[in-house]
Order: C-alpha cells, then structure tokens, then sequence
C-alpha cells in the first residue's frame, strides 16, 4: 500500500509582494495547481516552507490552517465550486457562517460583495439556475466576502465564453488595483496572464523554469482607470 | 459555527435527500416507539398492581402490639433496641395520639374486634364484629358493595359480610352450591334494623359511674397489682339498634385486617361504646384506668416506601409491630427486573435503527464529497464538518424521538383497548395496563438524541478528516 511520493512542486522558491499580481503558467501536470493548494493551505508541503504574512503555513494546526482559508485567502475555480443546494446569496454568506459573523450583519455584507461583482439580481437562485458568469461572479463574491489580502484564482475563465471571461479578469484586476488585493492566478493561457498579470511564473514538471516581470500588460494602462 | 447556524445547515441538507433521511428517521421512530411501548406497558402493570395492593391496605399498614403483651415474651428478635417488655409502655389511647403524630403516619386506628349476639328478626345470630374507620371506604374490599357506606363516623350503622347476610335470611349456602349473587341478599336486608348485644367495660370500682346503665350482669375484676383499687372495672351488658346500610361482597376469610369480620361498624361508635374485648381479661394490668387500651393498632402509612421508617420510630417507642414490608419489597424488584427486560427489548429495535443513522451519514458523506471539499476550501475547520454531521445526525433522532413517542403511545393505547375488549368478554372490569409518564417521554427523546449522536460519531469524524484537495477534485 506504500504510496510513492510525487514531487508535484519541487525545489520552487518564489516571492510575492503585496499586492502584486503573479500568474503561474505551465501546462497541465505542471504543478501549478499544487502550489496554490500549498499557499491556499489546502494542502501542506512534505518539506519545505509556505510563508503567507509571516506564517509559516506548513507548521500551522489543521485549525490554524482552516483560519488561514477563512480569512487570509480567498479562492475562485475554473469550475466555481458553489453549493448546488443553497441560492446565490446564501452561497456568498457560507464563510460568514464559518466566521461566526452575526446573522443579522450577514446578508448586508453578502449584498455589498455581490454589488462588488456585479450581480444585483437572480440572488435567490440556485447555480444551476445561472449562467456560467454569473457563477463566477457568485464564486468571487464568496471569495471576497471575508476581505482576505490574497486572492487564489484557478483557471478562474477556463469554463466561461472569452467575453464573460474578460468580465471575470476586469474584476479580478479591479480587485488588485482598488483593493490592493495580492493576486495569484492558475492558467495555462500565456495570452490571458500576459494581458492582466504584472509578472509571469512559468513552471514545468514541478520546477521553476521562469520568473519574470511582464514588460507591459496591455489592459492596465488601457482599461485600468475604468475602476 | 453558531448553534441555530448548525441547526439550519442541518435541516436544510437533510431536506436535500428527504426521502432517504426520512426513512432513517422513522426507523429510529419505530425504535423509540418499541421501547416506550414495552416500558410503558411495564410501568402501567406496576402501577395497576401496586394501586391493588395500596387499595387493599394490606400494604401501608403497620400493626402494632404492646410488648407486655404475652404473645410476644417468647420473640426476641425484633425486640432490640426497645425497653423490655415489662417496661415497655401501654399500648393505651396516648400511645395511639403520639403514633399518629409520627411523620409519614395517616392515622393510627385500634384494632377493635369482638364476638357478640346480633338479633334479626327475633334471631339472634352469634358472629365476629370489627370496627372500620372511616378512611377504608375507598378500600377494595368494598368494591361491588351493596348498598352503601357509613353516612357519618357515629352513624348507628351496619355493613354485613355477604355470608352473614346469607345468615341472617335462612339462606346458608350448602357446601358446593352456588353462592347467591350479593344483590340478591341485600335486596330484603338494606335499610332494615337488627339489634347488637355487647357488653361494656365500665373502669374503676364504684357503681357511680354506671348509674345509666340497666346491667343484667355484674362482674367485678380485681387485678393484682399494686394500684388494685383502680384496677378494677365492671361489664355491663347493653343493646344498640343498627341500620344495614351495606352489604360487601367479600370473603371474609381473606388476608385483610380490620375487615375480617362478618359485621363491620363504624370506628369511631365502636369507641364510644367500649365494648369489651377479647384480649380485656389477660390485659387485666392495663385495664386500670378509663384510658382505653388496644390490643393491636393498625397505622396507614402515607407510602408503602415509608413503612420501614415509621416501623422504626414505633419500635423506638417501645412497641412491636408487623407489615407486609418484605413482601412489598420483592414486588419492586420483580418489576425493576421486568422494566429492565422490556428496556432491553424496546432498545434492540434502537440499535437497529442506529446503525440505519451510520448508514444514512456515510452514505451522505460520500455523495457530498465535494460539498465538503468546498465548505473547507473556503474556511470551514474539522470541528465545523464534524459538527454539521453530528448536528444532522442529533436533529434525525430528536425528530425520530418525539414521532417515536407519539408512535409507542398509540401502540400502547391500542394494546390497552384491545386488554381491554379481551377484559369485558371475559366479564371483568377493564384496566390501565399502560401509563406514559412525562419522564418517559422527555427521557425516550433525550436517549434517542444521544443514541443518535453516538452513531454520528464515526461519520462525523470521517467527514472532518477529509482531504479537502482530493475532495474537489472528485466529480
């Protein structure tokens, strides 16, 4: 029953600035999706250190851990990972919940986020009842709604059209240049990270191959101003 | 997370497989059901037989006797701790005032019982007389009784024994036949008069304290004691006319104290008369004063469970006493081992149930996989799962608890009428055999919460240790 051990990060030293936004690129089984389970503090490192605000999180208690997740991070997925049973709103409130904020302080707070991300209606829907944006909208309402310093995106456009897509990344930047938010994001799409992305990582086989600053993300200049 | 968070997560996600988890929750209904059912019906029985047995007074009563009485100078046993017996008090009028002081004691009533003549339709009929006090109207013994009781405590009143009545109408059952129903014999006798001849005991040494009597005998009784001129005292003979009242169905042979006698008079008159009694000569040294003194004296207890206690403070006093304490005793444990039986009976259907929650929880583990992985992706702890597991697992058998108890209840009604259906074709009087106290209830859900909970544990604990990486990943 011996499970081998597969380095799926391995030997990747990086370091992020508040309220930089990094895009980790590689192909897939690349091991960029591992390294932000590991800064997610989803997962924790066989050896090594994850330093996320000066804690190191491969040391941290599975509560502590939980904590990190409930309050420093928040994550959105390509495939947006909302509860199918509960509606928007009660979605957006779930870390609320977890947090133990006061029931009646909870739905203020889920709307102020949703009007963050866009959506005002449709907030007594079920996801299944909603397009695939405003899923995503959905997602990164429930991601913002605990005001973490750090925004984890996986693929966060890989399931939608390239239009909704374009909405989704506007807000994700928005985020990082209105809120400060430290953004990293998980894509395998050079064009999308070389269009929003202040520095590109690129991994390969679970190794750092390149760390580099984007000379010029055509949107910032363009479109930035529009926050 | 918050309790009521915790609640409404709970219900809401049990609502999402509401058939499965109904069906969960009406097999620990039916587990509950069976063991409110069982001790229901255990408790019923215990209660029905115990208010038999309260009824019949045999076991609230303690008897009391003197220790100077001589039946008693060959048992030592019980006798410790008391004065010996020449010391001992009298068991006279003052000893009976402070037994009834006693705390637990209801009343404390002399045993009066004598032989004497009863005339009836210028026949006069030769049988055993009791005094019954007042208290004993709601005693079994007079269930199915003819007529009715003692209007007042002094009534100059009679309640006939069904076999004397059978006497007094010339219709003496020959041995074998049938006896003649009760109604019948009280029919011609109720309301009639009949005349009791008894004699009197008259204290002290004088005539002057008789004057009102018109004595035909008597008998002057010197005891040899140091204070003989006041032991002496005299019989005089006397006749009171009684009204039949009543008429029991009893048989008077039967294990009951005060009743077992063929003719029943009010207490209270009987002491006012001061008959004689039986035990009056061989008492001769108590009988030295106009304070009346008893043979025996039967104290009501307030509870079967305070006998030993009051037992205890009579002996204190210095006097021996008697009850059916240990036989009370054996029926409690009879039905404590019953109740645990019909317990262990009613929890098996439980049991089952609780492994149908293990089942339910798992199975919910693995189909909410990935809600799991999500919760904790966004910041739920261990401790939040495995209490949202636990807490669907606690609202399945409170729900199943309280429609458990709803179900045990009917089933037992149900059971209760159909005894009771069974009960009158066989021409008896229906009982309660089945009684749900309001502990039962309260107690089968609070057990059914925490059987619920402890099944809750491993799937609660499986689901908090879920790997939150793999989790989402699983379609």
């Amino acid at each position: 029953m011996g499970e081998s051990l597969i380095r799926a990060v391995d030997g990747v030293s990086i370091e992020v600035p508040a309220g930089e936004f990094v895009a980790l690129l590689g192909t897939s089984g690349s091991g960029k999706s591992s390294l932000l389970n590991l800064i997610a503090g989803l997962d924790r490192p066989t050896s090594g250190a994850v330093i996320v605000q000066e804690k190191d999180l491969a040391r941290l208690s599975r509560e502590d851990l939980a904590k990190h997740r409930l309050h420093t991070v928040g994550m959105v997925f390509q495939s947006f990972n909302l509860i199918p049973s509960m509606t928007v709103i009660e979605n957006v409130e779930l870390p609320l919940r977890f947090a133990e904020v006061d029931r009646s302080k909870r739905e203020a707070l889920a709307r102020e986020a949703l009007e963050k991300v866009g959506l005002s209606r449709r907030l007594n829907h079920r996801p299944s009842e909603l397009s695939g944006g405003e899923q995503q909208r959905t997602s990164l309402a429930r991601a913002l709604i605990n005001r973490p310093k750090l925004l984890l995106a996986d693929e966060p456009t890989g399931n939608l059209d390239s239009r909704t897509g374009t909405e989704i990344m506007n807000l994700i930047r928005d985020f990082n240049e209105s809120l400060g938010m430290t953004i990293v994001m998980v894509t395998h799409e050079r064009a999308l990270a070389g269009q929003y992305a202040q520095r590109l990582i690129f991994l390969a086989d679970g190794k750092l191959v390149d760390d580099q600053p984007n000379v010029a993300p055509a949107a910032t200049s363009s479109q930035g101003g529009r926050a | 997370m918050k309790v009521y968070d915790l609640a409404e997560l709970a219900v809401r996600n049990l609502k999402e497989s509401v058939l499965r988890n109904s069906l969960t929750t009406v097999g620990i209904s039916v587990g509950v059901a069976s063991l409110v059912a069982m001790l229901s019906l255990g408790i019923g029985l215990q209660q029905l037989a115990t208010r038999r047995l309260v009824k019949s007074g045999l076991f609230d009563t303690v008897v009391v006797t003197s220790r100077r009485d001589l039946r008693n100078f060959n048992r030592s046993d019980d006798q410790a701790g008391g004065p010996d017996p020449a010391q001992s008090p009298a068991l006279d009028e003052p000893s009976r005032q402070k037994i009834a002081e006693l705390p637990n004691v209801v009343e404390a009533n002399p045993d009066l019982r004598f032989i004497t003549s009863f005339t009836y339709d210028d026949k006069p009929h030769l049988t055993m007389a009791a005094g019954i006090p007042a208290s004993y109207r709601t005693n079994d013994a007079f269930d199915g009784m003819q007529g009715g009781f003692f209007s007042s405590e002094m009534a100059p009143e009679v309640i006939l024994q069904k076999s004397f009545a059978a006497d007094l109408l010339g219709k003496t059952p020959k041995p074998g036949s049938e006896e003649s129903p009760v109604a019948d014999l009280a029919k011609p006798l109720l309301g009639k008069e009949m005349t009791m001849r008894y004699a009197e005991q008259v204290a002290g040494n004088t005539s002057g304290d008789n004057t009102d009597t018109k004595g035909k005998q008597q008998i002057d009784s010197n005891a040899d004691t140091a204070d003989a001129s006041a032991a002496t005292y005299s019989i005089v003979s006397h006749e009171l006319k009684l009204k039949i009242v009543g008429v029991t169905d009893l048989d008077p042979d039967s294990m009951r104290g005060p009743v077992r006698a063929r003719v029943l008079l009010p207490l209270k008159l009987l002491q006012s008369l001061h008959v004689v009694q039986p035990t009056a000569l061989r008492d001769t040294t108590q009988a030295t004063s106009k304070v009346p003194t008893y043979a025996t004296v039967s104290v009501r207890v307030k509870d079967p469970a305070k006998i030993q206690a009051v037992e205890d403070a009579i002996k204190k006093m210095g006097f021996n006493t008697f009850s059916m304490l240990d036989a009370t005793r054996s029926l409690r444990r009879f039905f404590t081992i019953l109740d645990l039986f019909l317990g262990i009976f009613g929890s098996l259907a439980l049991a089952v149930a609780s492994i149908g929650i293990v089942n339910t929880l798992v199975m919910a583990i693995l189909e909410r996989r990935r809600e799991i992985g999500i919760m904790k992706a966004i910041g739920a702890s261990d401790g939040d799962v495995k209490s949202l597991f636990f807490a669907e697992a606690g609202v399945m058998g409170a729900f199943g608890g309280a429609l458990g108890v709803a179900l045990g209840w009917t089933i037992g009604r149900l059971i209760n009428a159909g005894t009771n259906i069974y009960l009158r074709r066989q021409d008896l009087s229906p009982e309660q055999i089945w009684f749900v106290p309001w502990w039962l209830v309260g107690g089968a859900i609070v057990f059914a919460i925490v059987v619920s909970l402890a099944s809750g544990l491993y799937p609660a604990a499986r689901a908090a240790r879920l790997d939150p990486v793999q989790a989402l990943r699983y379609e």
